[in-house]
């Protein structure tokens, strides 16, 4: 049975790394000999030289700092504001029923819209991007922790107050332990939305940044460089994502 | 606690939400009328009143015309194309344990990284922000679909196939009966996906569309017929949001009863 398992496991992984070659081949193939447009598919080789020649002269320095300074802004500012309003909601459950399905509502509304307003009211510069990535990511956090503080189960909570639990035990032995987790998932979810409006922001309207950086490569025709920053970013997101999902599984550990 | 202090039907929930919303809008018309240089920000009273000079600035009802058939096409075929390759993927087993991995990489990754070469490929046209549409629209679909399928009990399948039924009488009589809530729960998600996909690549480029006046309102510091335009923008995303969840609440139902 085991060994069936391992089999199998086996095949899964070598179906995945044949498909994904077969991708770079048929990329490769269809940049080589069937004459597709360099314009609209640059040969992978010189793609992957450009992506080393990138991360070895460090031009992706500025741009990496612009856009990781702006996300760190965004996110502190969305972070504090909403865990502080989800946990004022959550202190009362007319609280809750009055404004949370507002907030639902507004979450569900592409934010994306206001950042023609945005670029109206804080500029073309990295105010504008910090400023939308914040409204976004809010939501999903102030949601979160609304959904954690609000529905501890009752039985914990009566039980501490007639152990004579004090204001602050309460916190932080029983409505801290039992949010974390659900406040943690709204950060999480949170972080990858700010990145996301962050990164596209930049490319609709910016002056510098990494998404900035690709759509300048686009308008200059520039195709196998902005295919390297393509994977450049692509890269950088998923290392920001897995750092971030590991942070929550290790932090909701501690209690 | 004010609250105490008001009637009691004025404490209900749905009234006190709205009271909520009408406080926000008397501040921002404070705001807007004595704060905020009126270059920038315009008053919710305004906004409203002229909300037919957006409609009548020639190309405007065209350019939503434009954008609503792109959000709807986007949103079919994120639908059928989801459903294909989740069916396809999700009724072999061997399938999804190989390609779910790639999918939900795929899913993760930045699309708006690749904005720029569904312009190259696809023109500055619809046909771009259709195509950016899809792109954020099937994955959900795929995903729901395909959790869905993996929900159904085996032994349903086993006893169907013992019975005689042919391929089609189980996908038609077994999977999909066993799929439609997930199936309504990936449509809600895939709607939010083609909304964002479809407005961020008309805001990047566009000739005639929403991405076009958007601009041009604020290059040319019109806050009320940007707020307008914005304003119609979100109710259109409301309405066809509530139209799939609706739609989800509804066959939801029905599958439990």
């Amino acid at each position: 049975m085991r060994r069936a398992d391992k089999e199998g496991q086996l095949a899964t992984r070598a179906v995945q790394v044949t498909f994904l070659l077969a991708l770079i081949g048929l990329w490769y193939l269809a940049a080589t000999r069937w004459h597709v447009s360099p314009l609209l598919l640059p040969n992978p080789v010189p793609v992957w030289d450009d992506f080393w020649d990138i991360l070895r002269t460090g031009e992706f320095l500025g741009d990496l700092r612009v856009t990781l300074t702006e996300l760190a802004a965004a996110f502190a500012i969305s972070a504090s504001c909403g865990v502080i309003t989800g946990y004022f909601i959550s202190r009362s459950q007319y609280r809750i029923r009055v404004l949370e399905p507002l907030f639902a509502g507004i979450y569900s509304i592409p934010i994306i819209l206001f950042l023609p307003l945005y670029i109206l009211f804080f500029g073309l510069g990295p105010a504008s991007k910090i400023a939308l990535g914040a409204t976004i990511s809010f939501f999903p956090i102030a949601l979160n922790t609304i959904a954690g503080f609000g529905y501890v189960d009752r039985v914990f909570v009566v039980a501490a107050r007639s152990m004579g639990a004090s204001d602050y035990q309460m916190f932080r032995y029983v409505l801290l332990p039992a949010a974390l987790p659900i406040i943690l998932t709204g950060m999480r979810i949170g972080f990858t939305v700010a990145l996301l409006s962050i990164i596209g922001s930049e490319a609709i309207a910016s002056l510098a940044g990494l998404g900035h950086r690709i759509v300048h490569l686009a308008e200059a025709m520039e195709m196998t460089r902005m295919f390297a920053y393509i994977a450049f970013v692509v890269a950088i997101a998923a290392i920001l994502n897995t750092l971030v999902s590991s942070l929550e599984r290790r932090a909701g550990r501690v209690r | 606690m004010t609250a105490t202090a008001l009637p009691r039907w004025l404490r209900t929930p749905f009234i006190a939400r709205i009271g909520v919303i009408v406080i926000l809008l008397c501040l921002w018309e404070i705001a807007a009328r004595w704060l905020i240089d009126p270059m920038f920000l315009s008053p919710p009273s305004r906004v409203f009143t002229s909300l037919q000079t957006v409609f009548e600035t020639r190309g405007v009802p065209a350019a939503l015309r434009v954008t609503f058939w792109e959000l709807g096409i986007a949103f079919v075929l994120s639908v059928a194309i989801g459903l294909a390759i989740g069916l396809a993927v999700g009724l072999a087993p061997f399938a999804r344990k190989s390609f779910m991995p790639i999918i939900l990489l795929l899913y993760g990754t930045p699309q708006i990284t690749i904005l720029p070469l569904f312009i190259l490929y696809f023109g500055i046209g619809p046909a771009s922000k259709i195509a950016f549409g899809i792109s954020h629209g099937f994955f959900p679909i795929i995903v729901t679909v395909v959790a869905g399928v993996q929900n159904i009990k085996p032994i349903l399948l086993t006893s169907a196939r013992s019975m005689g039924a042919s391929r089609w009488q189980i996908l038609r009589y077994v999977v999909f009966p066993h799929m439609i809530p997930s199936f309504f729960a990936g449509m809600r998600l895939a709607m939010t996906g083609v909304l964002l996909g479809v407005l961020l690549a008309e805001l990047y480029v566009s000739t005639a569309g929403i991405g076009y006046f958007t601009t041009l309102f604020t290059q040319t510091f019109d806050p009320t017929r940007l707020l307008g335009l914005i304003a119609v923008l979100a109710a259109m995303a409301i309405a066809l949001n509530e139209i799939v969840r609706r739609a989800e609440l509804h066959f939801g139902r029905w599958h439990a009863e």
